[in-house]
């Protein structure tokens, strides 16, 4: 591919940094970078054809070749900076989503899990009726060994995905005449008029957008909840996406792609920041909407909000961003943990504010409820939809 | 200046770009004079209104080259991109050769076999942006907007970009002699195929700093008044690093704004014009009134 002079004759200077590039680019994949063999040779043929006396033109070819996301471009300066020295050559980086902050949270299970033992006697003279009734039990109030046994009924829910139309047709036995299906067929007889062909709208996979909130006051439903959005993700890969909100927004969609539940909630723990922290929704609702929602993210799609709704500050706030999601979205499906619970009423302050702007308002606290909120998302097919979509 | 000079190296199609009136930053333009190196796809992202897509235009122009433009939308299919056949004009076709068949005798009668290569001819086919962009390379093919397909198309897109060639089954394949300069655009509405981003360069265009915005609009725009410039490109700025606005302006708000300006024989932005104008810069009725809240509160003396 690259047939600059420069590479096709190495001198011994330009070998040696050749040798500190490759170790670059490796630098660069162990900083998370995403950079496979193929994209580490395109690096060193961009480099040998900028050439390799400035600084600054290395730079901006590994950024172009190395790169992939604007979440890239920050730990690419850092790298870049402590491998071939000097200052940040790129200042004001701002990548639009959250810097990547690794903060080692392992415990995804309610702390105090250590007094297990004998619970776990009672787990195995476990029948099937207890699983039934554990199906319809509040997750927040599990030990530890009834949750463990919980996990495994996960692969029991069945997500469905909810449809749109299509721009496009697709042949059908009924529906419109299709003249260029028609025409083909009779082209195919020589113009001699043959079978009518129909057509009608085809129907694609809506995508479905899950904001899990992970504040304190949440603290016993993240993980069951992080567990559904994993079958969500795993039955529907490309038209999932799941956000965690607390303090800030976090994108775990790639982390919950992950086949094994275990394996993608550890996974989504290393990379949201704020677990139990405080709340405020609608601050990272705001967030939300603006990098991602009104680009075409929430448009048309089907946004499932799991939260108790306890905004500490500015519940008005909260209320405008509702608003601004239920006009992109095609529904809007709010999922309380309390709604479930006898004598709960929504008077909240922040509940107050979204319900108006909701289109389902329903109960999550246990695993009979996860698959019924499961149901209200697939029925939130709508054809109509297609023109926005 | 030739092609070949312009793409010598990343200074030259800098200096060539902003003959077009391109300013790119030394960034853009060394991985886009890159993207011609390595004969790679490049890939832009970045805010609306950044100049993605005007990166390819003045490519174009400065290239003295066509610009094919393939704007991608949700369910776009194959056959939107690549070509179709004109189904009408065949049959048409058919009925006019089988009427001077009848009339002029058997003589006239075709064979099948002659008959069907006269209906996929070359004059039935019709080629949509892809397959045009391959026969008139050299030319510069924007794919607009690619995350708005859907990853199908994305990977259908992929084996054109690898292979330069499209096999029609009734024709045969055609193959672009020189690849075309691809610049593809993404908004970031969903994360684009890895396999897709591995065949590609990448770069993030971000908003320009005060003084580059600043020259973009004296290039663009010389007969606005240099004062005027200053005063929308510094308002701008200023809204732009405020957080609360739906959609900060971008550099064509920036410019549309400062056409209205002067459109309107304004010499100075005070917050009478402002607000008259101020719908070329903002496009939400939330943010007009904050933006205008400010404005007064700023110009004001």
């Amino acid at each position: 591919m690259n047939t600059d002079p420069r590479v096709a004759e190495p001198q011994a200077e330009g070998w040696e940094i050749g040798q500190s590039l490759g170790g670059f680019a490796r630098a660069c994949r162990a900083a998370g970078l995403p950079v496979t063999a193929d994209r580490e040779r395109t690096f060193l043929s961009a480099c040998a054809a900028v050439g390799l006396q400035r600084r600054e033109a290395v730079y901006w070819a590994g950024r172009g070749t190395l790169c992939a996301s604007p979440a890239d471009l920050e730990p690419y300066d850092r790298v870049f900076s402590g491998w071939f020295g000097g200052r940040p050559m790129h200042g004001v980086t701002a990548p639009p989503e959250q810097p990547r902050v690794i903060t080692t949270q392992a415990s995804l299970d309610e702390p105090g899990g250590g007094a297990g033992g004998e619970d776990d006697g009672e787990m195995v003279t476990a029948v099937a009726s207890t699983q039934e009734v554990l199906r319809h039990r509040d997750v927040a109030g599990l030990t530890p060994a009834e949750r463990a046994a919980l996990r495994r009924q996960f692969a029991t829910l069945r997500p469905a995905t909810p449809l749109r139309r299509a721009r496009r047709h697709t042949p059908s036995a009924h529906g419109a005449v299709d003249g260029r299906a028609t025409v083909r067929t009779h082209l195919r007889n020589l113009g001699e008029p043959s079978r009518i062909r129909f057509r009608r709208r085809a129907t694609r996979a809506r995508r479905v957008v899950l904001l899990v909130d992970v504040s304190g006051s949440m603290s016993a439903y993240a993980d069951s909840l992080l567990r559904l959005a994993h079958r969500v993700v795993q039955s529907a890969p490309r038209t999932t996406e799941v956000f965690t909100v607390g303090t800030r927004l976090t994108h775990v969609t790639r982390a919950l792609r992950e086949r094994d539940a275990d394996r993608a909630l550890l996974a989504a723990g290393e990379t949201v920041p704020d677990w139990s922290g405080g709340t405020r929704l609608g601050q990272s609702l705001a967030v939300f909407l603006q990098r991602w929602g009104r680009r075409g993210m929430a448009r048309g799609a089907v946004v499932v909000v799991f939260s108790d709704g306890w905004e500490r500050e500015h519940p008005e706030l909260l209320g405008e961003q509702m608003r601004r999601l239920r006009a992109l979205a095609h529904r809007v499906v709010w999922v309380n943990p309390h709604r479930g619970k006898e004598g709960y009423q929504p008077v909240q302050a922040g509940i107050v504010a979204c319900l108006p702007h909701v289109d389902d308002f329903v109960a999550g606290h246990s695993l009979a409820t996860f698959q019924e909120v499961l149901d209200t998302v697939a029925r939130a097919t709508g054809t109509d939809g297609s023109a926005h979509a | 200046m030739s092609a070949a000079d312009v793409l010598a190296d990343p200074a030259s199609l800098s200096a060539g770009l902003a003959s077009t009136g391109y300013l790119a930053d030394e960034g853009l333009a060394t991985v886009a004079w890159l993207a011609h190196a390595l004969q790679r796809p490049l890939l832009l992202e970045g805010e609306p209104g950044t100049g993605k897509t005007a990166l390819a235009e003045s490519l174009a122009s400065l290239l003295d080259v066509p610009l094919v433009r393939l704007q991608c939308y949700e369910g776009i299919e194959a056959s939107q991109a690549l070509y179709d056949w004109d189904f009408p004009r065949q049959i048409l076709h058919l009925r006019a050769v089988e009427t001077a068949a009848v009339a002029g005798g058997a003589a006239r009668a075709l064979s099948g076999t002659d008959l069907e290569a006269d209906l996929f001819d070359e004059r039935f086919l019709l080629a949509r942006p892809v397959l045009r962009a391959l026969r008139e390379a050299p030319c510069v093919l924007l794919v607009d907007e690619v995350d708005r397909a859907d990853d199908e198309f994305e990977a259908f897109l992929l084996e054109v970009l690898s292979t330069w060639t499209v096999t029609i089954p009734e024709l045969g394949t055609v193959r672009a002699g020189t690849p075309p300069y691809v610049v593809l655009t993404s908004n970031r509405t969903r994360e684009l195929h890895d396999a897709l981003k591995r065949r590609c360069l990448y770069h993030w265009i971000e908003h320009p700093g005060l003084e580059r915005e600043l020259e973009i609009v004296r290039t663009r725009l010389p007969e606005v008044d240099a004062a005027l410039a200053e005063q929308v490109v510094a308002v701008v700025h200023r809204l732009r690093d405020d957080e609360g606005l739906v959609k900060p302006p971008g550099v064509a708000e920036t410019l549309d704004w400062a056409r209205a300006l002067h459109a309107l024989g304004a010499s100075r932005l005070d917050p009478e014009t402002a607000a008259r104008t101020l719908g070329a810069a903002v496009k939400y009725r939330e943010d007009a009134e904050r933006v205008r809240v400010a404005l007064d509160r700023a110009l004001t003396p």
